[in-house]
């Protein structure tokens, strides 16, 4: 039971984290709530989905369908969330300013709300989809699957809880730096994603591995502890990296933060269009 | 004057609009994804699950090479073949057969274990080339 438990814990609490990071960087955003609910929701049809259709896909494109649409998903992500970290650069200042006057939400420009959509549906995908396999597994096993049933929704309950945990303390920094702190978040999380689809494209063969294990600070923080494996999930630890994913992470925090300080750059006097 | 004062400096320190590092790395995988689609099939090392654990639980592979590693879960359970040490994580449903590439690996010892029941651990063993080719132990 608490086997299950933990293992729950462990795959809800990707998702889990995700999502709070997104919903607390969006804070502010017009019907941000509603897209971000509608990405959980498809994200659990999702990963119900491909629970299902788990054996087939295991077996797609030479036994590496599985790898690939993980890179394909994680990908997808790191787009959006790239996406949402430009926009922030532009509009997060003007963001705060009317939070703290108003404290009401702003509508702003056009508001990467599909961004937040499709984060969050692949975060739930993703991780939702072993969990539900795994609680199917025990429940279609009989004998104790009552107890692991409930010791793995006591795991589900506790990542969500983390990340509402997480949530909170977001919102408890000041305005004034909020949206600077989850852009620095997001973007780590993004470097962090990119380099985990690295790995699966290298898993999948499609991919060279440009050295494995460029170095090992496993004895140091080992990924299984609980803190690489947070550390993991919010910054892209990875204790023995491949040269294939260094070298995503790097050019993904490179390449985001040069569109951000490009976008972001304030007065470009023909680029200033008069808000109203 | 020299009709071109300028053409001493070599024109690559031209910096270019950063959009391209992300898309052609989004376009790059996608066409690796469509390109490498049908495996080459050499004969490649299985490791079995089920019920009892990993067969083998210790697997001999060279040094050097990239491997193409085949995952069988024989067992009713559904499975996760995941690795910190090889960097690598794939969940194996039960009667299904998945592929992991590995490698090229150095000499060394790289952890395996079923993450939907940690009691089931297995290893991964790459001998030094020369060893081997005096004979080793």
């Amino acid at each position: 039971m608490l086997a299950t438990a933990v293992i729950l814990f462990r795959e809800v609490l990707e998702a889990a984290l995700i999502v709070a990071i997104v919903l607390g960087a969006s804070r502010g955003i017009a019907g941000r709530g509603r897209w971000v609910a509608g990405g959980v929701g498809l994200g659990l049809v999702g990963a119900s989905l491909i629970a299902l259709l788990a054996a087939d896909l295991a077996a797609s494109l030479g036994g590496n369908g599985q790898a690939i649409l993980n890179a394909a998903i994680l990908l997808a992500a790191v787009v959006m969330l790239t996406w949402h970290n430009v926009w922030m650069s532009s509009h997060g200042r003007k963001l705060a300013a009317e939070l703290s006057s108003v404290g009401a939400d702003v509508q702003t420009g056009k508001r990467p709300l599909a961004a937040l959509l499709v984060v969050t549906f692949a975060a739930v995908t993703r991780e939702g989809s072993e969990a539900v396999l795994f609680l199917w597994a025990i429940a279609a096993g009989g004998g104790q699957s009552l107890s692991m049933t409930i010791g793995g929704l006591a795991g589900v309950a506790a990542g969500v809880l983390v990340g509402l945990l997480l949530y909170r303390g977001l919102l408890r920094i000041p305005l004034r730096h909020f949206f600077s702190v989850t852009s620095w978040i997001i973007l780590l999380l993004t470097a962090g994603l990119a380099a985990q689809a690295a790995g699966y494209l290298n898993q999948a063969g499609l991919l060279p591995a440009l050295g494995n294990g460029l170095w090992d600070t496993s004895h140091l923080l080992s990924q299984a502890s609980i803190v690489g494996q947070l550390l993991h999930i919010l910054v892209g630890y990875i204790a023995r990296p491949s040269g294939i994913q260094l070298l995503f992470y790097v050019g993904t925090l490179v390449t985001v933060l040069a569109l951000m300080r490009l976008v972001g750059r304030p007065k470009r006097p023909r680029a200033e269009t008069a808000s109203p | 004057m020299p009709a071109r004062p300028l053409a001493v400096r070599r024109p690559h320190s031209m910096a270019r609009p950063s959009l391209l590092a992300p898309s052609a790395a989004v376009l790059l995988a996608l066409a690796l994804v469509f390109a490498a689609a049908p495996a080459r099939a050499d004969a490649s090392p299985v490791i079995t699950i089920d019920g009892q654990g990993f067969q083998p639980s210790e697997l001999a592979l060279p040094p050097g090479k990239k491997v193409k590693l085949t995952i069988h879960n024989k067992g009713p359970l559904p499975a996760e073949f995941e690795s910190y040490d090889l960097s690598r994580e794939v969940i194996v449903p039960p009667g299904s057969k998945v592929t992991v590439y590995v490698g090229p690996l150095e000499a060394g010892r790289y952890k395996f274990f079923n993450d939907f029941n940690q009691s089931q651990k297995g290893v991964v063993v790459v001998k030094p080339d020369e060893a081997d080719a005096q004979g080793g132990q």
